[in-house]
């Protein structure tokens, strides 16, 4: 969730928080709808409007209520939805569209401003993209950025929720209230403060490692890591959080159990435990490659917008560059597809793997 | 299912018999868990101490961990700046309107797909699934144009009617959970007894599930608060409609950064935040042991 988090983290962005897999009677997923685009959304309301308020027999029951189960509810349920739905089909929905569409189209400041026609490009602002170089060194650095945030994010978190659960109150208490405080910190004040932490001048850290004046933000592998180091910083509490609930929520009957028949401590770990964590584990790596992969602030502060020469820049902060900085909407659009089309893989792999443990919706 | 889940502290009497380690291991564990506690909580203390520290200690390349002299110089400056407290209230007025918005809306909407049976239930919710993932950073752009052309730039419902987009589908989702809880036997008998779907929804539906919308809550409010990206992209000119991270980067400056106040206004713009976390913490956690669990 949010470090997103993203508390944060920008739950969000922040911090974007885990979404809840809790499992219960329900529609099993069908592979389908699996696939089914968000933008076909609000194309099917009507249509399932019809559907449902057409049968004679809905209104009635749903005017009684008295049924065991779910009732079907006639029209209730759409009216209920429909706030959420209006809302995310206006601003979710159709920027998406809007997005796509600008990617297509020749947008800049001229175009905007309303002087020159808009023409449409075709795939143009892909092609142009495309024979970037800069383009593919960003999109390399995001990727192993992402990779590098999310593996270390998940192996301190783990590391540390497994600590928690040996150790006693006190110390417990001590490092969830310290990871706590991480999360809920804001990612631009955050960033401001890990970047004055190592502050050449007047930053405790190089004192502390004897480095002198050594400035972290002026070479592109440091620049980096130090913003790495402040990504984990404030996205590793939801990991340790949830999978320290997971360990927690183990019935200690079943770990008792396999300890009475002999098993050996990392038998337990890898039969019972390990399969137990599994669909925590889940959830906790597709949030925090998403969250990772959508990194913004962190880069846009602590690098100023991008690092020296754009060193440090990653697609996010690439896109707003191009779009704001240079007024090139279409380009930068066509960065925001391309961010699209990945995360969109991301969820899809998700949805694969929430199907194949058998989750229910 | 959610009331039940673990909460850090609660269970803990049962495991030491499963885990048993031995006690010069169990100590090294503790020591290091407060050693790790002392690392984690350090950027924040040296956030704290440095808005306090008093300008010449910043200032000096020896970096001491206390001040001997604290000052309110740095909250001074900072409250001094172009309306600044105007900013702290436009984040709170947001983020408020965004939570509440985004919980109610989420509330009925969660009610919806949990309670009834309907065509394309199912994909709804798997649409809701996929809307979290979308990065909210790539629709800046065509945001930004929404915005223009309804003429809400350089105002904050630019900065609250996406936010509230945004953490809807992850408070559906959470929420699901809370309004499955609670029992349909209560529905039926509340018919039964007369009261009508509405009365039901909200006499007591609402306050069965008003805490996994706290829960819910601390998401959107804190993604809110932290938006960076609107704030500095939507608000372009009308400074009055601006917010705390914005307000913050002015003591960013290109010869010399004024750390004291960049420290306040992050301690400042923390805070509200660090209460609120702590204040909902346990449901927090509960929450998510809810959501992830099973």
């Amino acid at each position: 969730m949010t470090n997103g988090t993203n508390a944060g983290r920008d739950a969000s962005d922040a911090h974007g928080v885990g979404d809840g897999a809790g499992g219960s009677p329900g529609d099993p997923i069908a592979s389908t709808e699996a696939s089914a685009p968000a933008a076909a959304a609000p194309a099917k309301v009507p249509n399932a409007r019809k559907a449902t308020g057409a049968s004679p027999g809905a209104p009635a029951a749903a005017a009684r209520g008295i049924r065991r189960g779910p009732g079907r509810g006639g029209w209730t349920p759409w009216l209920y939805l429909a706030p959420a739905l209006v809302v995310l089909g206006g601003l979710l929905v159709y920027p998406i569209y809007q997005l796509g569409l600008i990617s297509f189209l020749e947008y800049t400041q001229a175009q905007v401003s309303g002087g020159e026609p808009t023409t449409f490009q075709g795939l143009g602002n892909y092609r142009t993209l495309f024979a970037d170089s800069q383009f593919w060194q960003v999109l390399l650095a995001t990727l192993v950025f992402a990779a590098a945030c999310v593996v270390t994010t998940l192996a301190v978190g783990c590391g540390l929720a497994v600590l928690l659960t040996r150790v006693r109150a006190l110390p417990r208490l001590a490092l969830m209230l310290a990871a706590l405080g991480a999360w809920a910190t804001p990612a631009i004040t955050g960033s401001t403060v890990w970047v004055f932490l190592f502050d050449p001048d007047y930053g405790p850290v190089n004192r502390l490692l004897g480095l002198g004046d050594f400035s972290w933000t002026y070479g592109r592998y440091s620049a980096f890591a130090l913003v790495l180091l402040e990504v984990v910083w404030c996205s590793f509490p939801f990991v340790m959080v949830t999978v320290y609930a997971g360990i927690k929520a183990i019935p200690s009957e079943v770990l008792e159990a396999a300890s009475l028949d002999g098993a050996s401590q990392w038998r337990i770990w890898r039969s019972v435990t390990a399969p137990m964590l599994r669909p925590i584990l889940v959830v906790v790596t597709i949030q925090s490659i998403i969250w990772d992969f959508k990194v913004f602030t962190q880069i846009y502060v602590m690098t100023n917008g991008g690092g020296i020469a754009g060193q440090n820049l990653v697609l996010n902060v690439y896109a707003y560059q191009k779009a704001f900085a240079s007024s090139q909407y279409s380009l930068g659009s066509a960065i925001g597809v391309v961010m699209l089309l990945i995360l969109l893989a991301v969820t899809l792999v998700y949805l694969r793997l929430l199907r194949r443990q058998g989750e229910e919706l | 299912m959610s009331a039940t889940a673990a909460t850090p502290g609660r269970r803990a009497v049962s495991l030491p018999r499963i885990h048993r380690i031995h006690r010069p291991w169990r100590l090294a564990a503790e020591a290091s868990a407060l050693v790790i506690a002392v690392v984690v909580a350090f950027p924040l203390y040296w956030m704290v101490l440095s808005a306090f520290k008093p300008e010449g200690e910043i200032q000096s390349t020896e970096a001491h961990p206390w001040t001997l002299s604290p000052s309110l110089d740095s909250f001074r400056r900072v409250f001094e700046q172009q309306e600044f407290g105007r900013y702290f209230l436009n984040s709170l007025f947001v983020a408020g309107v965004v939570v509440i918005a985004s919980a109610l809306i989420a509330f009925l909407a969660a009610t919806a797909v949990t309670r009834f049976r309907f065509t394309y239930r199912t994909t709804l919710l798997i649409m809701f699934l996929v809307a979290q993932m979308v990065p909210i950073e790539a629709l800046t752009i065509p945001l930004f144009f929404l915005m223009r052309d309804f003429g809400q730039l350089n105002t904050l419902g630019s900065l609250i009617l996406p936010h509230i987009a945004f953490s809807l589908p992850f408070a559906i989702w959470m929420l699901r959970g809370f309004v499955k809880a609670v029992p349909e036997a209560l529905e039926e008998a509340a018919y039964i007894d007369g009261a009508s779907r509405t009365r039901f929804l909200w006499q007591i539906l609402f306050p069965l599930v008003f805490p996994g919308l706290v829960a819910t809550s601390v998401f959107s409010f804190i993604s809110t608060w932290n938006d960076f990206l609107f704030a500095k992209s939507f608000i372009i000119s009308d400074t009055s409609q601006s917010t705390l991270p914005m307000a913050l980067l002015v003591f960013f400056k290109p010869d010399e950064n004024d750390w004291g106040g960049i420290m306040a206004a992050s301690t400042v713009m923390t805070v509200p935040v660090l209460v609120f976390f702590v204040l909902v913490q346990r449901r927090l956690v509960s929450g998510l042991g809810g959501a992830v669990k099973d």
